[in-house]
């Protein structure tokens, strides 16, 4: 498949570029990315050619913190799903975690995954291994064979490690085999029983509440833990101030953190949980007004490195249900980039800084190739009209689930064509 | 006026003149319960399910009295008899339920915010007769009843809810309906037990019991659980009644005419002493009783759709 991108405005930081281009794309990869091509010159005779004015062209988005639900839990997503969910959204790659049933935790889930990925799947998928065996915050899980098998990282997420030795092992060892240690930070005892943020709201509503501190504690732990061994952390779902002004910090100091956040913790509130909605429950729960500003800041200024959507699939069984009784999680491969765009709009981030959150920030945190368009490159590439309005509707999504709370929300903007590998795979 | 509510879900949604047009319509049927012959025909031909999800003695009578007093067919199922012990979500037996086309669905649940949910679901009309930490509409009109009932009045009064706010569902119903109704709510209790940012519902938040008291025309007392021990919220029962129980020694700092209020059950001895509960200011057994009174003006105003008319009770 050969094609031109014409006139699409190129937003790439790895280049420092934001201007109108073509892009040919030809066997695969990106050859040509230039401001003017001369489309009537004979090498371009059978290429087929988009015109994308008035569109961005940038790196196909990358996703570091997905939940494809395989193997285990099949009827809230299965591989071949999350990747069409994924595609549709302009994600061209997601890093899956590993708290499936089986628990990724031994190179055969890995390898399951991969090879189901190759046959299924029409994103890039990147199998994040567990931490420890069955999640348990016990044994470490065999990070070499791991690594071997395709993993790019490792995470109990979902699960905090509650044992402070077992983490400071596991950042000491997966530095051996270059492993980031993606960290669920959150103190179980300080959050047991909880089921939202710890405020007013909670208070109101008489439904126990989560602290800040939850998170906090453990973002502080795990920042001593990397400083003292000199592994590679990377703290998950970024939720509070807190969290934020303690990352920004260790970065000053030269710690070895990145980090992320959600949609839902720059876009929500604790105010926006009303009527015992489970479409609201997630862990981290969405916070306050302070923290949410804050969580825009850690953006704009590069604390927090990349937008991650936590894609938490789940069927009616465990949301349509009494509030204390749902599952933590949402849904977000298919509204992420809109409400990415609306900070764009919003005047905290510009279109560099946005387009770097999902692209070469995961990339260079997971090792993994992408996030540029570089000529020479696998072309991974996403459009998006950031100018299209619609009103979000989870019943055209891709994803089996529909447990998404912007559903029936006002967007503006979408993916309109993804391409992997040099395959349109969504358009 | 006329109340048009499908359900009744908490104090927080209702207006003041819905609290008080609530009220006027519980003593207008107060009379009923001190007749020989205690029943009126209103709700003939209706049919009320209590679905109580968690124990209650007091308030699943006190329904179950209102209903049968307005000559409504009453059903009841609790957890242990339903089919929730055979996997079957609470959702699916309220459907099932409904299927039978009841008029009422009275519900005790121990997840906040269960009712809220049946009610978006359901054609019935939905009674919360409690849910989890977050309200207890009828507890709180029949405590305001009695407060009323003996002060003439709500605005302008200082009721003090001492104890264990945090787990009450009690209190943040009372707290909403005393607020609407212009009345001073101090909540007093050891911090543990003070759910975060409650100064944001309207209340004074105090540490000591001793302090507040005397400015109190209400103490409302409410049920220490055992199980906050265990959470480690309290380090004793002992400790917890030394200095927050309620006893004859405080009470000489109180105004002459407070009253002492409890929602029941009550445990002798440690949120409220026996000489209390049992004392001249103590108000608790008239809770009780305008308890069916506040049910019957609940059913009856919920329990007929459209045919209710005014507080003056027109066609009892």
């Amino acid at each position: 498949m050969s094609f031109i991108l014409r006139r699409g405005r190129l937003i790439d930081s790895t280049q420092a570029l934001d201007q109108i281009v073509d892009l040919v794309v030809q066997n695969g990869r990106v050859v040509a990315v230039e401001p003017q091509l001369d489309l009537g010159a004979e090498r371009f005779k059978d290429f087929e050619v988009f015109d994308l004015a008035g569109n961005w062209v940038v790196p196909g988005l990358i996703d570091m913190h997905v939940h494809l639900r395989e193997p285990g839990e099949e009827y809230k997503e299965t591989i071949a799903s999350g990747t069409r969910a994924a595609v549709a959204g302009g994600f061209t790659a997601v890093a899956c975690m590993p708290n499936t049933q089986p628990v990724n935790d031994c190179a055969a889930v890995t390898e399951f995954i991969r090879k189901r990925a190759e046959t299924e799947g029409i994103a890039r998928v990147y199998p994040v291994a567990a931490i420890s065996k069955g999640l348990a915050g016990e044994i470490l899980a065999e990070f070499g064979e791991l690594r071997e098998a395709g993993a790019v990282a490792v995470s109990d997420d979902g699960r905090p490690v509650m044992n402070s030795q077992l983490m400071r092992r596991a950042l000491e060892y997966a530095s051996a085999f270059g492993l980031v240690v993606i960290s669920h930070a959150e103190d179980l005892q300080l959050s047991r029983g909880g089921l939202m943020h710890e405020g007013a709201v909670s208070t109101r509503h008489g439904l126990p509440g989560i602290p800040a501190a939850a998170e906090e504690i453990m973002v502080a732990r795990d920042l001593l833990l990397a400083e003292l061994t000199g592994g590679r952390l990377h703290i998950a779902h970024v939720s509070t101030a807190g969290s934020v002004r303690m990352i920004r910090d260790a970065k000053h100091r030269g710690i070895n953190v990145s980090s992320e956040t959600a949609p839902h913790y720059f876009t929500l509130t604790e105010d926006d949980v009303v009527g015992f909605n489970p479409l609201y429950k997630m862990n981290p729960p969405v916070r306050s007004c302070a923290d949410r500003e804050a969580i825009k800041a850690g953006l704009a200024d590069g604390t927090i490195d990349t937008i991650a959507t936590d894609h938490a699939p789940h069927s009616t069984l465990e949301k349509d249900t009494e509030f204390n009784l749902a599952a933590n999680g949402i849904i977000g491969l298919e509204s992420a980039l809109p409400l990415v765009l609306e900070l764009v709009r919003q005047g905290v981030l510009t279109p560099l800084q946005a387009i770097a959150t999902m692209t070469c920030n995961p990339a260079r945190i997971l090792g993994v190739p992408g996030g540029t368009l570089r000529p020479g490159v696998v072309a991974d590439i996403t459009v998006i009209d950031p100018e299209q309005h619609y009103t979000l509707d989870c019943e055209t999504f891709q994803s089996k689930s529909r447990n998404c709370p912007f559903h029936g929300r006002e967007m503006r903007g979408r993916a309109i064509m993804t391409v992997v590998g040099g395959t349109i795979v969504s358009q | 006026m006329h109340f048009r509510r499908k359900d009744l879900l908490g104090i927080q949604e209702l207006s003041p003149e819905e609290i008080e047009f609530l009220l006027n319509t519980a003593s207008s049927f107060k009379e009923i319960n001190l007749r020989a012959i205690k029943k009126v025909p209103t709700l003939r031909g209706k049919t009320v399910i209590h679905i109580f999800y968690e124990p209650s003695t007091r308030t699943r009578m006190s329904f179950d009295i209102a209903a049968k007093r307005l000559s409504a067919d009453t059903y009841s199922i609790t957890t242990a008899a339903s089919s929730m012990v055979k996997g079957e979500t609470f959702l699916d037996t309220v459907k099932n339920l409904e299927a039978m086309k009841p008029d009422v669905f009275v519900i005790r649940h121990s997840a906040s915010g269960a009712p809220q949910r049946i009610a978006a679901r359901t054609a019935a009309a939905v009674i919360n007769a409690g849910d989890g930490m977050h309200e207890h509409p009828s507890q709180a009109l029949l405590d305001m009843l009695t407060i009323r009932d003996h002060k003439g009045r709500l605005e302008g009064l200082t009721v003090a809810i001492l104890g264990d706010i945090a787990h009450s569902r009690v209190a943040r119903s009372n707290i909403w309906g005393l607020t609407k109704m212009g009345a001073r709510v101090i909540g007093c209790g050891p911090p543990t037990l003070i759910p975060m940012d409650l100064e944001k519902m309207g209340v004074t938040v105090r540490h000591r019991v001793d302090e507040v008291i005397p400015e109190a025309d209400v103490l409302m007392v409410l049920r220490l659980q055992h199980e906050r021990m265990s959470q480690g919220l309290l380090p004793s029962l002992r400790e917890y009644a030394r200095c927050y129980g309620i006893n004859d020694e405080r009470l000489r700092k109180a105004k002459k005419d407070v009253l002492v209020m409890h929602p029941g059950p009550i445990n002798r001895g440690v949120e409220i002493s026996p000489d209390v509960a049992d004392g001249p200011y103590s108000v608790i057994l008239e809770q009780v009783a305008n308890g069916v009174a506040v049910r019957m003006a609940i059913l009856y105003l919920l329990g007929q759709g459209e045919r209710q008319e005014t507080a003056s009770g027109a066609s009892i």
